[in-house]
């Protein structure tokens, strides 16, 4: 995997142009492309669920392929919670983060042991695991068939959750922009820095005074915690848990939309899961059973021209831009 | 004299190799001390062995007072013990500031602070920018690392490890690789440290060995050779065989 950074100079907390833009534009969509509420908040929880993965992924260098396990944890605490009865939106979430960072926390004991192929086949394995255990426990979880009656309540008390997904939609939102704002502070923060040291020179890290294993249990931690609560957003916004949140699929797709967007970036994974799931939308109308067949083929084209996703070859362009500019002689 | 760093009776095995044997030695503190040995004597190992990159096979480390044979490496830094590198070992897309900004924050306990932006925290960034001054990298400051020549990386090696402000300083072949007139500069710089930092270097320039060092140990096979002042080392017959004999077996 090639080492993805973003500017040169310390990274500045000031918001940039295109930052406010992209922001703007995910409100725009509400009031622009009504028609499309539904899908836009499915693409804000699939953005949320690969941020999670980017902070492991793209900061620590952590590749996992059971990620599903957290993003399902927070989806069946959120959605067996209003199911008993407690449908009240922000508490749910706040519960399923710290159910998913629970388990996150107990996980990444075994996460800091290993190296990258015993990584994947560690979180791998755990995903299966938690994968089998909701299949099992039907009597509580609904196992294959689902879990439904998960009603919940109006969101502070004033917006229904109805079937034209503007409460979804405008809910997703405000949670991923504020996660999104946490994590922005986090990659921007000592710690942060410490995390790309993780990346960029593991073995160095020790002779500095710092406990690789430290951080990667911080911030295992931490995305397991967002994972759950992109889950719990999932059910509360579906008023339904399928054990599909738990499955292989979901940990491999989001690594796919990750990878796409570009890792190590924090926009990368929103950016991915926007053109994996329209491109999914798109294609699914043309051709319901071949539409992998062209995600297979992009994936394809991307790894072997666009390694860094579509913002590694964007910030790669710009570098490029520059450096002509300033050999020019302005 | 004050001890700054000792060991006792230090082995290192890798399977049947005996990389260090039975390896005693003691580093006063503010001195200037040099290893020295033909390839394979067992200099690198000793190193990490200091460090706590390895752990012994028997034997101990002492830090002062403390016995540190368990103590994990990043908690040896802590204890005001940095190293650098013989193959460079650095952060290849962090720039030099941040490399140099990562070791000051953790050396002031701010890596756990999440909530604070690295570019709003003035000290550390200041404090950056005059250590990177006296090595000369101030004009560097915000390249990529992987993008520097190799002999500032050389230089950068250094920074990181005088960025945690070390009482003991372990250099294995600082001006490994790099032009004599650069390694001359870089012996300079290193001149210029605190006397009360104590500084053992692993060297091959024996130009550089005799004049920056006031101790030398010499190393073979695994064991130690001899210790002794510069004069002493130069004298002893013992010290040319085993440079002879590599001479003759290379």
């Amino acid at each position: 995997m090639t080492p993805l950074t973003g500017g040169a100079r310390l990274p500045s907390t000031r918001w940039r142009r295109t930052e406010v833009v992209f922001w703007l534009a995910l409100v725009a969509v509400y009031f622009l492309l009504p028609g499309y509420r539904t899908l836009g908040s499915q693409v804000l929880i699939a953005g949320l669920f690969a941020l999670s993965l980017d902070l492991i992924l793209g900061y620590a260098r952590i590749v996992s392929l059971g990620h599903a396990a957290f993003f399902g944890v927070g989806a069946y605490t959120a959605g067996l919670l209003a199911h008993h009865g407690w449908g009240e939106p922000i508490s749910g979430l706040v519960l399923a983060a710290l159910a998913a960072a629970v388990l996150g926390f107990a996980t990444s004991v075994l996460i800091v042991r290993g190296q990258d192929l015993t990584r994947l086949i560690i979180t791998l394995g755990v995903g299966l695991l938690c994968y089998e255990i909701a299949n099992r426990a039907a009597p509580i979880t609904g196992g294959v068939d689902g879990l439904s009656d998960v009603t919940m309540w109006k969101l502070f008390g004033l917006f229904n959750f109805g079937i034209d997904g503007r409460t979804a939609y405008l809910y997703s939102l405000g949670v991923l922009f504020t996660v999104f704002c946490f994590a922005r502070l986090i990659v921007n923060s000592p710690f942060g820095l410490a995390l790309r040291g993780v990346r960029e020179g593991e073995r160095r890290m020790p002779a500095l005074g710092i406990s690789v294993s430290r951080q990667l249990v911080a911030v295992y931690t931490l995305a397991a915690g967002i994972a759950g609560i992109a889950g719990a957003l999932l059910a509360q916004t579906t008023q339904f848990v399928g054990l599909d949140v738990l499955g292989f699929n979901r940990s491999a797709e989001i690594l796919i939309m990750l990878v796409l967007g570009g890792a190590g970036y924090l926009y990368g994974g929103l950016l991915g899961a926007a053109i994996f799931m329209i491109l999914q939308d798109r294609l699914a109308n043309l051709s319901a059973a071949y539409w992998q067949f062209w995600l297979g083929a992009l994936l394809v084209v991307i790894v072997l021209f666009a390694r860094g996703g579509v913002l590694g070859e964007l910030s790669a362009w710009r570098a490029r831009h520059v450096a002509r500019g300033a050999r020019g002689g302005r | 004299m004050t001890v700054a760093l000792r060991t006792a009776a230090l082995t290192k095995r890798f399977g049947g190799f005996v990389a260090n044997d039975g390896v005693t030695l003691a580093f006063a503190s503010g001195a200037r001390h040099a290893l020295i040995g033909p390839n394979g004597a067992g200099k690198t190992t000793l190193i990490n062995l200091l460090t706590g990159a390895l752990a012994p096979t028997s034997g101990d480390v002492f830090l002062g007072d403390e016995r540190v044979t368990d103590v994990p490496q990043h908690a040896r830094v802590r204890r005001g013990l940095a190293r650098t590198f013989q193959v460079t070992n650095l952060f290849p897309g962090l720039t030099v500031l941040e490399s140099v900004l990562l070791a000051i924050d953790q050396r002031d306990g701010l890596t756990a602070c999440w909530y604070r932006s690295v570019a709003k925290l003035r000290a550390p960034i200041d404090e950056a920018r005059t250590l990177l001054a006296t090595l000369r990298l101030d004009a560097d400051r915000d390249v990529v690392t992987r993008e520097l020549p190799y002999g500032k990386q050389r230089l950068v090696e250094i920074a990181l490890a005088l960025a945690t402000r070390p009482r003991i300083l372990l250099l294995d072949e600082p001006a490994a690789g790099i032009p004599a007139d650069a390694s001359a500069e870089l012996f300079g710089v290193l001149a210029e440290l605190p006397r009360d930092i104590t500084v053992l270097f692993i060297e091959h320039d024996m130009d550089l060995v005799f004049r920056f060092a006031e101790r030398i140990t010499v190393m073979a096979q695994g064991r130690v050779l001899t210790e002794g002042t510069p004069e002493a080392i130069a004298r002893d017959p013992r010290v040319k065989e085993v440079y002879l004999g590599e001479a003759a077996d290379g």
